[in-house]
């Protein structure tokens, strides 16, 4: 369908707490850097498309034009829960796949400050004068009933989709979901960019504060500011540029993005497994490459508990084997398939809507071999993967530029 | 004793043993707790109410720990399949104490009175006895 996008530039703030830089500032600084790394200019672009929640109805990427170009483009303001990133990069891809434009900007930016996901539930009452139960809403409750009737809050549910995969498969407990946060901790030491860079033992995070059993403090990802891009082109407009750009481009060779299918239990506890595997499937069928060529993977690991449902949602292990693969070592960064290398959600930061190009700027970098100490040596393919609750899947495929 | 209400208006009270009602699609048979305009697995338009069994197994669960009162929220599947969210009472919010596949059954308690002297009626699953 339509011709080949490759990532011509991409960049990303460091993700951390900015006091002194607003949303436009952050966004400004990744947009900005990915057309200086493409070699071009906001003129050369088509469109631009920007992912953002906090702020989603203020029009994000038109304020941003005001600081890095206003030149009549089309702009779609974009959210898709911890997908947007992701969906920012796929609109301007599809646009150039319509052939609409042949150049285009994806930015995804955050700026969250100490706002938590791990905050208490809603308050039931109405704060004005008596209090008389009056059945509401779509279950006809009475008050709230976060809490009260389970939980549909974002640490309970990874925290259960974990052990749902405890109970159905064999060898995954609470030591295997604190493995996956003590090796992206190990892997944050190398990245610069990341908001935490700090290794810890395997008790230190056992023991730290419990948010959602089995996920402790040090097994959530922080909340946090800041901003990637990409500057995407296509093929035909790509072979016009210089040499050194069509070497440094990295090709998408597979864009998925999907949503819950219908399942049972997915109508009372999000489902976060049966999108991924869908995307996975559809991704590696576009891309024409299987699991086993993956040279690394960036896969959204906003709980530890998350990370380990994945390596089997994106068959990365044996069918239920995702216990043995963290046991043996293999995400690690020299194990057979490395994940989150960046230090992932849970240490690089999640500054919501950046996270889904965050994770393509760190791909598209190894692949070019410019990861400084972290390099994954020889990486020539590699996969991205986010989910935002509701839910959202994207799944992105990327490979090195031949020759 | 004065008025009951139950929290939620498919736990029902008041025809015998408290139980969850759920609305089930007329064509494929999918069941749903909330309001529904149409059946997300089918499209079908036509709900009927189907009476739920209390028992089953616990399929999953966390234990919220950062509260002064932890407590444990799980999903049950009920001995016909259905699905249902609540919290895990009648036991310790202790990892060590709930087991994953446990049999549990739904038992009821108050969650609070309103001005009216109304009481508000929970429900949640304990462990079988
Ligand atoms: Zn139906």
């Amino acid at each position: 369908m339509g011709q080949d996008v490759w990532v011509l530039g991409t960049h990303m703030t460091r993700f951390a707490r900015y006091d002194d830089k607003d949303l436009i500032d952050l966004g400004s600084e990744a947009c900005l850097g990915a057309l200086d790394d493409g070699g071009v200019t906001i003129h050369d672009m088509g469109v631009l498309a920007s992912g953002n929640l906090g702020e989603a109805a203020g029009g994000v990427g038109q304020r941003l034009q005001k600081q890095i170009g206003q030149t009549g483009i089309p702009v779609y303001n974009v959210a898709n829960a911890c997908a947007t990133g992701a969906t920012a990069f796929r609109t301007v891809l599809l646009t150039i796949k319509a052939g609409e434009a042949d150049m285009g900007l994806a930015v995804g930016l955050e700026q969250m400050g100490k706002m938590g996901m791990l905050g208490g539930g809603r308050g039931g009452g109405r704060g004005d004068g008596r209090k008389v139960f009056t059945p509401r809403g779509r279950y006809g409750a009475v008050m709230g009933v976060e809490g009260r009737i389970g939980t549909g809050m974002m640490p309970g549910v990874f925290a259960q989709a974990g052990m749902e995969y405890a109970y159905e498969n064999d060898g995954v407990g609470f030591d295997q979901f604190a493995k996956v946060a003590e090796k992206n901790h190990a892997h944050s030491v190398l990245n610069p960019l990341a908001q935490y860079q700090k290794e810890f033992s395997i008790d230190e995070i056992k023991q730290a504060e419990m948010i959602s059993y089995p996920n402790t403090l040090l097994m959530c990802c922080p909340t946090g500011d800041g901003a990637a891009a990409a500057v995407l082109v296509g093929e035909e407009k790509l072979r016009s540029l210089s040499k050194e750009q069509q070497q440094r481009a990295v090709k998408v060779s597979a864009s998925v993005l999907t949503s819950d299918p219908w399942t049972e239990s997915c109508q009372v506890q999000p489902d976060v497994n049966t999108l991924t595997r869908n995307a996975a499937v559809q991704a590696y069928e576009q891309a024409g490459v299987g699991p086993e060529d993956l040279d690394l993977v960036e896969l959204h690991d906003c709980f530890a508990t998350a990370e380990l449902v994945h390596y089997d949602n994106l068959q990365l292990c044996e069918p239920g084997g995702a216990g043995d693969f963290i046991d043996s070592g293999g995400p690690w960064r020299d194990g057979r398939t490395p994940v989150n290398v960046s230090g992932g959600l849970l240490s690089k930061g999640h500054p919501l809507g950046a996270t889904g190009i965050a994770n393509i700027y760190e791909v598209a970098t190894h692949l070019r071999g410019e990861a400084g100490d972290r390099q994954i040596e020889g990486a020539k393919v590699g996969l991205t993967h986010v989910i935002g609750l509701g839910s959202a899947c994207g799944v992105h495929i990327l490979e090195k530029a031949a020759g | 004793m004065g008025k009951q209400i139950p929290i939620v208006d498919y736990l029902v009270l008041d025809d015998g043993d408290p139980h969850l009602m759920a609305h089930e699609c007329s064509e494929c048979g999918a069941r749903y707790f909330d309001r529904r305009n149409a059946c997300a697995s089918c499209g079908g338009r036509e709900f009927t109410q189907r009476p739920l069994p209390t028992d089953g197994v616990l399929r999953t669960f966390t234990i919220f720990g950062r509260s002064d009162k932890p407590f444990a929220s799980g999903v049950v599947e009920l001995s016909d399949g259905t699905s249902v969210k609540a919290n895990i009472v009648g036991i310790d919010p202790d990892p060590d104490r709930i087991e994953l596949g446990m049999k549990v059954d739904m038992t009821t308690f108050s969650a609070g009175t309103d001005d009216d002297g109304t009481e508000a009626i929970c429900f949640g699953f304990a462990p079988s006895s």
